[in-house]
């Protein structure tokens, strides 16, 4: 099968960018809804289920209540900055989605057509460089309204995210450095070929990377730049209407993003279980891996392999959305020092320690000749599992194990205390009462 | 009189495990999540079950010929403590007595029933009803034509040997 080229390219690089980009928003648009469900359910209360079928058309009417609604300016704020920063927060959290693929090829009359808009050679690094630059927006926000709870949330955003992107890029070089290349198809293509998703070789690196994209999209427990019960909202205290909802579509485009990187980096993008799927362009040859001898096998691409591989990769991204949610509704926020403390203290010796320990690993590996596969992966896997409880047990001060005891410990007891109202109640009260 | 206290011996915090607490905390979200407790009433579609002493917006008994059967004795503007039942009495003919103006202000009333409880005729009673909400405030003054039109059922309230007040 030959690549599509020609007009027929064209035509098919605008659909998909009309296609993804639409999806990115209509997931956005449902993770919102999403939000207000799952906390709702969480809580026992019902969620929004007015608008249309149980209040499957809530983002359509936020939309345009959104719209129609007065924008507000702070007569003090910067008027320019102020206006550009729903942008510059807007713009990066849709552009990462470019480089993510979100399917097998797609066979057309006219050639296979890559199920990702822009397969450019730099991949992961374009994620990271667009990613940090939304910070400039939430910065840039929180100082252009003159506020000082929204310059507070600006503050405390930049410094999250500068710290966390350290943990967020290290955790990243186990993966990059077992994969060989920074491009995201060619990491789903390593893991079709080690026969496991990375998620299982690189465990450490996986929950790193978790708790570092939760911080990097300022989620819960996360959540310091907009920690309402200290800044009311945070850097967007003072943005209505469109405004205001730029910054939220923005945080649940980062949101998105950051789930469907996680589904790509670490739990095999649109890979499903099997070889049936396995598709890679090798010398611009689409192939599904290599023969015996090393000649490579052609892949036979077919449309219900690549609905069926959108599916596996909708269904990793939607969990990524829901643990997200889940965790936002369970766990208390961290006070800021302890945010910082973690990130410095635990997240970046940690990581950098895992990546000498895998770096380590792949060399041994290498130097005893054994070849990329299912068991070298599961060497890893071994040596990465160590590594995760040593971990946990160290974050953990050494109680994962001692937990259940103490748990047992716990007992109710049922005290009778006599006290002093016995003699008093037992007099005669007082006429007139 | 001796105090009952329960005290909880809660582990020390420095012998907790903070995953075991996170994931115990999940896992009570999450059972949560997939079986929500139906706490909520969906008012519009599920009505509450009101109490059958419940009482509320005024009903006036009519006549088969659609006559109220108010003879406008005058005693219930006399009992009614927030003083909101204005009552302007007639005679016809037949020196039959009958209200020629009638009117409850249901935003002055107090719900007491005491009006239901005084009536001769068992003409006036509250009803059990609740949703009496209007774009006016005049249009809480229910003159005689509207207390007869509400359809609602009264109140169960007095009369023992006739408890539907029938």
């Amino acid at each position: 099968m030959e690549p599509i080229s020609g007009i027929p390219a064209v035509i098919a690089m605008v659909a998909k960018n009309l296609g993804i980009f639409g999806l990115v928003m209509v997931s956005v648009a449902y993770a919102t809804y999403a939000e207000r469900r799952v906390s709702a359910f969480i809580q026992d209360r019902r969620g929004p289920n007015r608008v249309g079928p149980f209040g499957l058309l809530q983002p359509i009417a936020d939309g345009i209540k959104n719209i129609i609604k007065e924008e507000t300016l702070p007569a003090t704020a910067s008027r320019f900055f102020f206006v550009l920063a729903p942008i510059l927060v807007l713009v990066p959290s849709l552009v990462t989605f470019a480089v993510i693929p979100i399917a097998a090829p797609l066979p057309t009359p006219w050639g296979v057509v890559d199920m990702i808009i822009a397969d450019v050679p730099i991949g992961i690094l374009y994620v990271l460089a667009f990613s940090s630059l939304a910070v400039y927006g939430v910065v840039l926000g929180g100082w252009a309204s003159n506020n000082k709870y929204a310059f507070l949330g600006g503050l405390r955003a930049s410094a999250q995210m500068v710290s966390y992107e350290v943990a967020l890029g290290l955790s990243l070089i186990a993966v990059l450095m077992l994969a060989g290349n920074v491009t995201l198809t060619e990491i789903v293509w390593q893991q079709q070929q080690i026969g496991m998703w990375y998620a299982f070789p690189l465990s450490l690196a996986f929950i790193l990377f978790v708790i570092s994209a939760f911080a990097e999209t300022n989620r819960l427990p996360f959540d310091m730049p907009e920690a309402e019960s200290e800044l009311v909202t945070g850097y967007h205290t003072e943005y209505s209407a469109m405004k205001f909802s730029a910054f939220m579509i923005s945080e649940f485009g980062h949101m998105v993003t950051a789930s469907a990187l996680m589904a790509t980096l670490f739990l095999g993008g649109w890979d499903l279980p099997g070889s049936w799927d396995n598709a890679f362009w090798y010398n611009g040859q689409l192939i599904s891996g290599f023969a015996a001898n090393g000649a490579p096998i052609a892949a036979q691409p077919a449309v219900w392999k690549t609905l069926l591989t959108f599916g596996g990769f909708a269904a990793k991204t939607g969990f990524f959305l829901l643990l997200y949610i889940w965790i936002r509704w369970t766990l208390p926020r961290f006070r800021y020092d302890q945010v910082m403390a973690l990130g410095w203290k635990v997240m970046l010796p940690t990581s950098l320690a895992y990546v000498m320990l895998i770096a380590m690993t792949i060399l041994v590996l290498d130097e005893l000749g054994m070849q990329y596969g299912f068991f070298y992966g599961l060497v890893l896997t071994a040596v990465s599992g160590a590594a995760t409880l040593t971990f946990m047990f160290f974050l953990d001060r050494g109680r994962t194990i001692a937990g259940a005891a103490a748990q047992k410990a716990q007992k109710i007891e049922i005290k009778t205390i006599p006290t002093a109202l016995t003699s008093s109640e037992a007099e005669p009260a007082p006429a007139g009462d | 009189m001796a105090i009952s206290v329960k005290v909880m011996h809660r582990p020390e915090p420095e012998t907790t495990s903070y995953l075991r607490a996170a994931l115990s905390g999940m896992a009570l979200t999450f059972k949560h999540m997939v079986n929500p407790t139906k706490v909520t009433q969906q008012y519009p579609e599920e009505m509450t079950d009101l109490s059958p002493r419940w009482r509320g917006t005024h009903v006036m008994e009519q006549h088969a010929d659609g006559r109220p059967k108010c003879v406008a004795c005058g005693l219930c503007p006399t009992v009614c403590p927030a003083n909101c039942i204005r009552l302007v009495g007639g005679e016809d003919d037949q020196g039959n007595r009958y209200p020629i103006v009638y009117e409850i202000d249901e935003f002055r009333c107090i719900f007491c029933g005491m009006c239901q409880e005084v009536c001769p005729v068992e003409a006036i009673h509250v009803g059990r009803h609740f949703e009496n909400a209007e774009y006016t405030r005049d249009r809480f003054v229910y003159d005689l034509d509207r207390l007869m039109e509400q359809d609602h059922p009264s109140t169960l309230l007095w009369d023992p040997s006739d408890p539907a007040s029938e």
